[in-house]
């Protein structure tokens, strides 16, 4: 055992845990935080897609024994967040989603697009959306909210 | 698929990375950003009975101007690089590598330096380190040593570093403003493994040329030194190309010769013109 400690959608969290455990089985076994979704297991799919410290990164690649410090948001972590409130708007209102399973790898990545990058056109969304999968949508939905979002930042 | 069972240490000093290293007898592996081990360890075709994680070491995220070169600490990540912390140097070859690894929530994680000692075939920062001249810093139980980076990558997923070592630093050396260069990659889909790759660093100034391949077909970062000569002599056609990989690397598909190529003249002609 190794201990742990960090802070996950702003609550201090400090355990002992397996150390071959990874962050994403972490945060939905141990803290049954379950809208962390895991796809493919080996960071090919992006579902898994959380934020360390305001970035994107794979939560099924990440060890949790590496993540002591950190801080976590998770798709249920954004309380107040004006950015993810207009997100899940769009998301909803351009049919970025269906059967969800993407869906909060794909909001933890476009918070990134929209607020790392200045104005991306549709090719830049769409490189920057390359590491996440989605196999309802066709992708144009999702690209959709997001140049939405970027609309109304640059309004 | 979950990482079989594992001790897992994370020292904040380099000295402390190596004990661990030199008390394992070879069965631990240093987790950088984990961008390729832990999915390796996850599929179980990579095994590591101990994991030394060294993000906790602070003067490995270190970027220095060390004089005739910029000096990048192993853990920088490729998103740093990206964002510009290493701009200045090499015009801009370094951010343009770094932005078309992999996906952003890869690039925060994943390592120059974990890029290098992985030495995956397929990988970038290898052939565009080698295309620059850069070399390596390595320390261990016995001292520090300093190689380049092309002494370095020894075979496929093969290094120089021995069980007790550790890689720290890459030094690039700093190139004349009037630098050209090109990175080109092949891959069917953004953020893909380059299914073919090559660089061509050129400086007028210094004389410096270097034309580099790197793919799983071809096993590894290559030097095709017969092309930098034949391009600062004159134009190189697909045949010169086609006969300096087959010198250098052996028969070769049709389909991996033609990818190859096309991507070394692509490169080539852009340092050309």
């Amino acid at each position: 055992m190794t201990t742990l400690s960090l802070t996950v959608n702003g609550r201090q969290v400090s355990t002992d845990i397996d150390p071959r455990l990874n962050l994403a089985d972490f945060l939905r076994e141990r803290l049954s935080l379950k809208g962390t979704h895991l796809g493919c297991e080996h960071g090919a799919c992006g579902a898994c897609t959380v934020l360390m410290d305001g970035m994107p990164i794979r939560s099924c690649i990440t060890m949790a024994a590496s993540c002591d410090g950190v801080e976590i948001t998770t798709v249920e972590g954004y309380d107040g967040d004006k950015l993810m409130a207009r997100l899940r708007k769009a998301f909803r209102e351009e049919h970025a989603l269906q059967c969800g399973y993407c869906t909060p790898g794909m909001l933890a990545t476009a918070y990134d697009i929209v607020s790392r990058l200045d104005r991306p056109d549709e090719n830049e969304i769409r490189a920057e959306l390359a590491g996440c999968v989605c196999r309802c949508t066709g992708y144009r939905g999702i690209v959709r909210a997001i140049e939405r979002c970027i609309a109304e930042k640059s309004a | 698929m979950k990482a079989p069972p594992l001790e897992f240490h994370k020292p904040d000093t380099v000295e402390a990375a190596i004990a661990v290293l030199a008390d394992s007898g070879g069965s631990a592996r240093i987790l950088a950003g984990g961008q390729s081990l832990v999915p390796m360890l996850n599929l179980r075709v990579a095994y590591a009975k101990t994991l030394v994680d060294i993000g906790a070491i602070r003067e490995l995220a270190a970027i220095e101007d060390a004089g005739g070169y910029i000096r990048l600490g192993a853990g920088v990540s490729h998103a740093r690089i990206e964002d510009g912390e290493a701009d200045g140097h090499c015009s801009g070859m370094l951010r343009h590598v770094a932005r078309n690894i992999a996906y952003r929530a890869v690039r925060n994680r994943g390592t120059v330096g974990g890029s290098l000692a992985h030495a995956d075939p397929a990988a970038d920062w290898p052939v565009a380190m080698i295309a620059l001249g850069a070399d390596v810093e390595v320390s261990g139980s016995n001292g520090n040593r300093k190689l380049s980076v092309e002494e370095f990558m020894v075979d496929v997923f093969t290094t120089a570093l021995q069980e007790d070592e550790i890689l720290t630093g890459i030094c690039v050396p700093k190139a004349s403003p009037d630098l050209l260069w090109s990175f080109q990659k092949m891959r069917k889909k953004s953020g893909a493994f380059g299914e073919a790759i090559a660089a061509v660093v050129h400086d007028p100034e210094s004389g410096f040329c270097r034309v580099v391949a790197g793919s799983s077909a071809i096993g590894g970062p290559h030097r095709l030194a017969v092309l930098e000569t034949a391009l600062q002599e004159g134009a190189v056609d697909d045949g010169a190309i086609q006969d300096a990989l087959t010198q250098t690397i052996g028969s070769l598909g049709r389909y991996e010769m033609q990818i190859h190529t096309v991507c070394l003249r692509r490169a080539i002609e852009e340092v050309r013109t």
